[in-house]
């Protein structure tokens, strides 16, 4: 098993600021929106350099998301921010016809996404934001898995002409990926070869997968593990490659398992290569208040629920 | 353009709005009857719109000339006659709307490059926010052109439409001009009595908008005039709404002062008798 290390634990949101930072130095016709959320959104140093190219939009997301979607009309690349309950549910519509719809240039940025953003509780937590954005025909979903990673698919979505949601969190975890890694979307990224199961997580997850690969490794079983940032466009060409050596997967995501990652690479299973797949996801329920590692555990998210995954998909191959 | 050749274009967009109607049995020729001063008052005379050697062209990002946002998506008809007669694609292409691979789709979308659209919209209350955008972005390129954006009085009991209403003087958005189409009529009945606005110019008043009204929203003259007016408000921090007193059905008698024809299709007898009291000033398509 490759060795991860860490020297810092950073907040995914963190990442997200520091790449509109850049963005901010870089890119004269990114523009930022936010709902009320701006220290949320890590979004002080991007403000500070760039006043003029801040849209304060008050606690007003669907008004928000109209005025992303009219100012790509005169070539503007608006970023709106928000937590990501109400970046999606609360604005599906908007998010339809405005933007998807018509095919306009938004970034849809949210944070606080899934069980980790902890004690607020259930009403904050979405679990479904994945299933919704990627069904909307265009839009592109990334769920990057640390800060360094985080920071630049936010530099990334900026060259990307087309609607994107970018989805982040609250809690601190560590920072594992490469502080000047090239962020390619649609692409996923191999964390371990292994030849006994696949572990594809995203997100958050990914650390929790890496985390069970050591302990499958401990315990003679060779993890492949697998990191789709970019949900849709689904990189299937990965991993069809990675199950064709494994015949057996394990789906890992901070989201219901209904309509998450686990369906989208379920589909690519059923229409290609048929082999066992187990979910790692919420089990079609809403969350509750509750620390990050709390909520993990007690929904069945963490590494000790990826290994006993791991163990179930391998013991059904044929 | 005179007055009296606004009229004559007005007359043949109406014939254009019934029989587009008529031709697929569906759509809503209500509003667009009423609006149709407003849309070409705005298209023939107003707007300072982009042209090579005289005729008109069109680019999704719009520098350096005026935009019109259409939010109540349902009153497509007006609009397309309005494009076509300005230019912006044949009128022949007014044979196919709401029908199966049309681009004139039954309300308004960018998804078939329809020269002159920039926004989906039908799904109400979400207009005014794009046009919001649109000014904004304006702006920021420092673009003296100016956003219109048309919405209907039914449509001002959308939540998001309050939102947008208070961004917009908050952020003095003032190159922007919007309409409200105070037809007092929506799907269900009367507007007071499905669910009553009150008094809408004093709601814009406290947000902070500069509010202005076109009483007579039926009379060219006085449409051009009201445009006028709006148009030579702005640029002083605050936005304008124009609350544009149309009847419903205008033009055609049977159809007018009513809810009924909000969303109906003439048949052949009642075709034939709209197009009696519509002279065919341009050629029907």
């Amino acid at each position: 098993m490759k060795k991860y290390t860490f020297t810092e634990k950073k907040d995914t949101r963190s990442g997200f600021g520091a790449g509109m930072h850049v963005l901010g130095q870089q890119n004269p016709n990114v523009v930022a929106l936010c709902a009320d959320l701006v220290g949320s959104l890590k979004l002080e140093p991007f403000i500070k350099e760039n006043p003029e190219r801040f849209i304060q939009c008050g606690i007003s997301e669907a008004n928000m998301i109209g005025v992303s979607a009219g100012l790509t009309i005169g070539g503007k690349i608006p970023f709106a921010t928000t937590f990501a309950n109400f970046a999606t549910g609360r604005v599906y519509d908007q998010i339809r016809q405005s933007v998807a719809y018509s095919n306009k240039n938004v970034k849809i940025c949210a944070s606080h996404a899934g069980l980790t953003l902890g004690e607020d509780g259930a009403t904050h937590q979405i679990l479904e934001d994945i299933g919704m954005m990627k069904m909307l025909p265009g839009m592109t979903v990334i769920n990057p898995c640390d800060y360094n990673q985080t920071k630049a698919a936010t530099i990334a979505i900026a060259d990307h002409e087309g609607p994107v949601y970018l989805r982040f969190g609250r809690p601190v975890i560590p920072v594992f990926t490469d502080a000047d890694q090239k962020f390619e979307i649609g692409k996923a990224w191999m964390v371990n070869e292994g030849t006994d199961v696949s572990i594809i997580a995203t997100g958050h997850m990914v650390w929790e997968a890496i985390q069970a690969g050591e302990i499958l490794e401990a315990d003679g079983i060779n993890a492949e593990i697998i990191n789709i940032h970019t949900i849709k466009p689904l990189d299937e060409e990965a991993i069809l490659k990675s199950v064709e050596k494994t015949g057996c997967v394990v789906t890992a995501e901070e989201h219901n398992r209904i309509g998450g990652l686990g369906d989208s690479v379920a589909q690519v299973l059923v229409k290609n290569k048929l082999v066992p797949q187990e979910y790692v996801a919420v089990n079609d329920s809403f969350g509750e208040s509750g620390t990050p590692a709390q909520l993990l555990q007690k929904y069945g998210l963490d590494a000790k629920h990826i290994v006993e995954a791991a163990k179930r998909a391998i013991a059904r191959k044929q | 353009m005179e007055i009296e050749q606004l009229e004559k274009v007005a007359s043949q967009v109406r014939r254009d709005i019934v029989r587009m109607v008529h031709g697929c049995q569906s759509g809503h020729p209500g509003g667009s009857l009423g609006c149709t001063e407003l849309l070409v008052a705005l298209y023939f005379e107003r707007m300072k719109l982009k042209e090579n050697d005289g005729k008109v062209v069109f680019d999704m990002d719009g520098r350096d000339e005026d935009l019109f946002f259409l939010s109540n998506g349902h009153i497509s008809p007006v609009w397309y006659s309005v494009l076509a007669r300005r230019g912006y694609f044949p009128v022949s292409e007014l044979a196919t709307f709401r029908k199966l691979d049309s681009r004139l789709q039954g309300h308004p979308t960018t998804h078939e490059h329809l020269e002159g659209i920039r926004i989906a919209s039908g799904s109400l209350g979400q207009g005014l926010s794009v046009a919001l955008g649109a000014a904004t972005a304006k702006k920021l390129n420092n673009d003296k052109g100016i956003v219109y954006v048309l919405m209907g009085d039914g449509e001002q009991q959308e939540g998001q439409v309050w939102e947008a209403a208070t961004f917009a003087p908050h952020h003095q958005v003032d190159n922007l001009i919007a309409f409200i189409d105070l037809n007092g009529q929506q799907i269900d009945g009367p507007t007071v009595k499905v669910m009553n606005n009150r008094d809408l110019g004093a709601k814009y008043e406290a947000f902070g908008w500069e509010v202005i009204s076109i009483e007579e929203g039926n009379d060219m003259a006085a449409v051009a005039k009201g445009l006028y007016e709006a148009k030579g408000r702005l640029g002083h921090g605050r936005p304008i709404m124009v609350l544009l007193h149309t009847g419903m059905g205008y033009g055609v008698d049977f159809m007018m002062g009513s809810h009924k024809w909000h969303g109906v299709a003439p048949n052949d007898e009642q075709l034939a008798a709209a197009l009696a009291q519509l002279d065919e000033t341009l050629g029907d398509y």
